[in-house]
């Protein structure tokens, strides 16, 4: 079975979302186009669609998040589903309830999408391949596997402020081995047909034959950074200084901490991203997060859009068509207006 | 009952038969001879052989059947039927139930629970420290005396040295055999799969190969130093396998043995997260598959063992990591085995010998062979038949293989054990011939 067989139905239309691996640059393609449509939406008094009128969408979180869980519940109220919040690591699963058991009992209650994030690589996956087929499911983050939403945001926001992700340098810089978005962007990125994709860090934080996967891996900042158009910084979590990935928090600053003066090796227009959240003064300086090349903030608010885009996509509604840079005329092909 | 095995192809690697040649077993169950009957020996009954391979009862290395302590997987009951199902007469088991084998009255329970059934004859090993901590020395006399065959203490590695290091010394002075599962417990980490190309796609924690190879270094240091028979357990990695047999060059009394699966996936077969993959140590890289199919070509290697742990479904409806490892084998020990010759590995003699003659050998015991006077534990298999592994092939309690749609060359129709009848494809058992003791 490839991942294929899960994400896809017979028509070979996208039925859940759980990794960027396996998706074709069109697949990746229509999902920004129609995340397009939905920033305009953003923009008018009422922020309402109503795709999703009379669905109920739950947010399955067994791992803490604020930003994810935040923008994924403000994408369905856009789309006019009922969503329901639930952190089940305080509740079932503590009483010994199985992952499957937990999604099977919130699907009795004839739910129609989980939007899910676990503390384990593939758990998505299981959930997708055991739901009835009426079920949708939406990756939020796995283990250290996949979290295809933010790559799909960020593969939006690099095409808002770059054009086409094709033909630029790429740069994924802080903590490849332990980051579900870094694995994530990797694969957008080749997809989209990236000139180069460059992780850099301690090769105590870089996977083994990460090549494999596309990219060329660097341990020195400022080659990595050399003539890069896109400079992403990945979170450090405090709890990795415990081990014996880092020796202090002084020396990843100084080697890998992004600054003016390591930036100054990308391009001169290089845009600096973050999925956050940030920690200021250990990957990242105040000064460059809040600078001028900065676009963190927008990330943000690009990801209601793509979020609303994918769960459009996958409860059914028609895709939008491919027009060639149309940005923001498109609309939900299925007659729904953007009101 | 005396019986007449007839017209079979009969492959004895003890005795180095390979050939067609009759069979003759007496009415107290051992071997009266083999080519000519004996003066005065009139069968009771006969099996016709033709075109079919006879051979010594399976001997399998390392299986869980789950008692006592995790009933809700398997029983010793369901496990012993499975094991002579598959052609498996005598069967070895860790250490590692619930509790331990750490006393003699559980090394005689888990025996007297076997003997009940009168199917296969289960071995235990007993632990080489008290419940398995690492810590304190087993009473590993009175053990023996309790009938386990030698001490281990499977999964649970033994960080402090000097306790390992006293342990082999002690079952050095006694001859016992000390079996070894070499993993260090640091490198392995919380890793589930090979840390390599899928442990970096999936965002798997991973097993380096260093996890093997240190702990097989250390080991290979203490056991020169005190002199231990040792045996290591399914080593899964070419580099650890090639040490093995400098050792062995060198005249160190090691031996190994590796798992009828890592002979036949590699960490690739992982796929996206099939937790039928979750093995421990982990299916490794192509290369270390093709290393470890040449050091059974080489001799290093002398047995192939099923490693078999059945599971409740729920212990792999879980994500990767937390699905619980292992694999159900019995059934596909042979045929997994089987299918080395037809991939030109090996002879079939040779192949036949990895699971009678070579695990006998490392266990001591007086079976895997046929020579006149032995106790007739016989497997007779048809090795045309060409079949597919399904559902309905699975006699143990465990459904968790990955091999479910595989194709199959080589059947077991007949088991016999201690001379009587214990399976015969296509008919019900016969519980009243169960009891034979």
């Amino acid at each position: 079975m490839t991942v294929a067989d899960i994400q896809f139905d017979e028509q070979g239309q996208l039925k859940h979302f759980l990794t960027i691996e396996g998706l074709k640059r069109d697949h990746i393609l229509q999902i920004l186009d129609t995340a397009q449509s939905f920033i305009t939406l953003a923009k008018k008094e009422i922020k309402k669609a109503p795709l999703l009128r009379g669905k109920t969408v739950v947010n399955l979180f067994f791992e803490s998040s604020t930003r994810t869980r935040t923008t994924f519940e403000i994408a369905a109220k856009r789309l006019s589903a009922d969503v329901i919040n639930l952190n089940p690591q305080h509740s079932a699963t503590s009483k010994g309830e199985t992952l499957l058991d937990t999604v099977n009992n919130l699907e009795a209650m004839h739910t129609d999408l989980f939007v899910v994030r676990h503390p384990n690589s593939g758990a998505a996956n299981l959930i997708a391949k055991h739901v009835p087929p009426h079920v949708r499911i939406i990756n939020a983050g796995d283990g250290r596997h996949a979290h295809p939403t933010q790559a799909m945001l960020d593969m939006f926001t690099i095409r808002a402020h770059k054009g086409d992700v094709k033909n630029l340098q790429v740069a994924i810089v802080g903590d490849i081995l332990h980051s579900r978005v870094a694995r994530s962007q990797i694969h957008a990125l080749t997809t989209l047909g990236a000139a180069q994709v460059r992780v850099i860090a301690p090769k105590t934080l870089l996977p083994t034959e990460v090549e494999r996967l596309g990219v060329h891996p660097y341990t020195n900042m400022h080659e990595g950074l050399r003539d890069a158009d896109v400079v992403i910084m990945l979170r450090l979590q405090r709890e990795r200084m415990n081990g014996a990935f880092v020796p202090s928090e002084q020396e990843f600053f100084n080697l890998y901490g992004l600054t003016a003066d390591k930036l100054a090796y990308a391009k001169q227009d290089a845009i600096v991203m973050h999925p956050g959240p940030m920690n200021r003064g250990l990957e990242i300086d105040s000064s460059v997060a809040d600078g001028p090349q900065s676009v963190i903030l927008p990330q943000v608010t690009y990801g209601i859009a793509v979020r609303m885009a994918i769960m459009a996509l996958i409860m059914g509604g028609k895709p939008v068509a491919r027009k060639r840079r149309t940005s923001g005329s498109t609309r939900g092909s299925n007659g729904t207006t953007s009101t | 009952m005396s019986l007449h095995i007839k017209n079979g192809h009969l492959i004895d690697p003890t005795n180095g038969i390979d050939g067609q040649c009759d069979l003759f077993i007496d009415d107290a169950g051992f071997v009266a001879a083999s080519g000519q009957a004996p003066e005065d020996f009139t069968p009771t009954h006969s099996i016709d052989a033709t075109a079919k391979v006879v051979c010594p009862g399976l001997i399998d290395l390392r299986v869980r059947t789950r008692e006592p302590g995790l009933e809700h997987k398997a029983t010793m009951a369901s496990e012993v039927r499975a094991a002579v199902n598959a052609g498996i007469t005598t069967l070895c088991c860790p250490p590692d139930t619930h509790p331990p084998i750490d006393t003699p009255a559980m090394a005689q329970m888990i025996q007297q629970r076997a003997w009940r059934y009168g199917l296969a004859f289960v071995h235990p090993l007993g632990a080489l420290t008290r419940n398995l901590e690492g810590r304190t020395l087993t009473d590993m006399a009175a053990l023996d005396e309790a009938g386990c065959v030698g001490f281990s203490n499977a999964l649970h590695a033994i960080n402090d040295t000097l306790v390992l290091r006293h342990a082999m010394e002690y079952a050095a002075g006694f001859d016992f055999t000390v079996f070894l599962h070499p993993e260090d417990p640091y490198l392995h980490g919380g890793g589930c799969v090979h840390e390599g190309e899928i442990s970096t796609r999936l965002g798997l924690p991973g097993i380096p190969e260093a996890a093997e190879t240190v702990a097989v270094g250390r080991d290979l240091a203490l056991i020169e130093q005190t002199g231990v028979r040792a045996h290591f357990c399914q080593l899964s990695t070419a580099r650890a396998l090639s040490m093995v047999a400098a050792a062995q060059q060198s005249g160190l009394p090691v031996t190994v043995d590796v798992t009828a699966h890592h002979l036949h996936l590699s960490e690739h077969d992982v796929g996206i997260f099939d937790s039928q993959c979750h093995v421990r140590p982990p299916l490794r890289s192509q290369k270390d598959r093709d290393g470890l199919r040449q050091m059974i070509k080489d001799g290093v290697v002398t047995a192939v063992c099923s490693d078999h742990q059945p599971h409740e479904p729920d212990a792999k409806l879980a994500p990767f990591s937390l699905s619980e490892p292992g694999i159900s084998g019995l059934e596909t020990l042979l045929p997994l085995t089987l299918k080395l010759v037809d991939d030109n590995l090996l002879p079939l003699n040779q192949a036949i010998a990895l699971l009678t003659q070579g695990p006998a050998n490392i266990l001591g015991i007086d079976a895997g062979h046929l020579s006149t006077g032995a106790t007739a534990d016989i497997c007779i298999f048809d090795p045309d038949t060409d079949w597919e592994f399904t559902e309905a092939d699975i006699h143990s309690r465990g459904h968790n293989t990955p091999f479910l749609g595989w194709r199959f060359r080589g059947k077991v129709t007949h088991t016999l054990v201690g001379g009587k009848l214990v399976f015969e494809e296509g008919k019900k058992p016969d519980l009243s011939q169960g009891h034979f003791y």
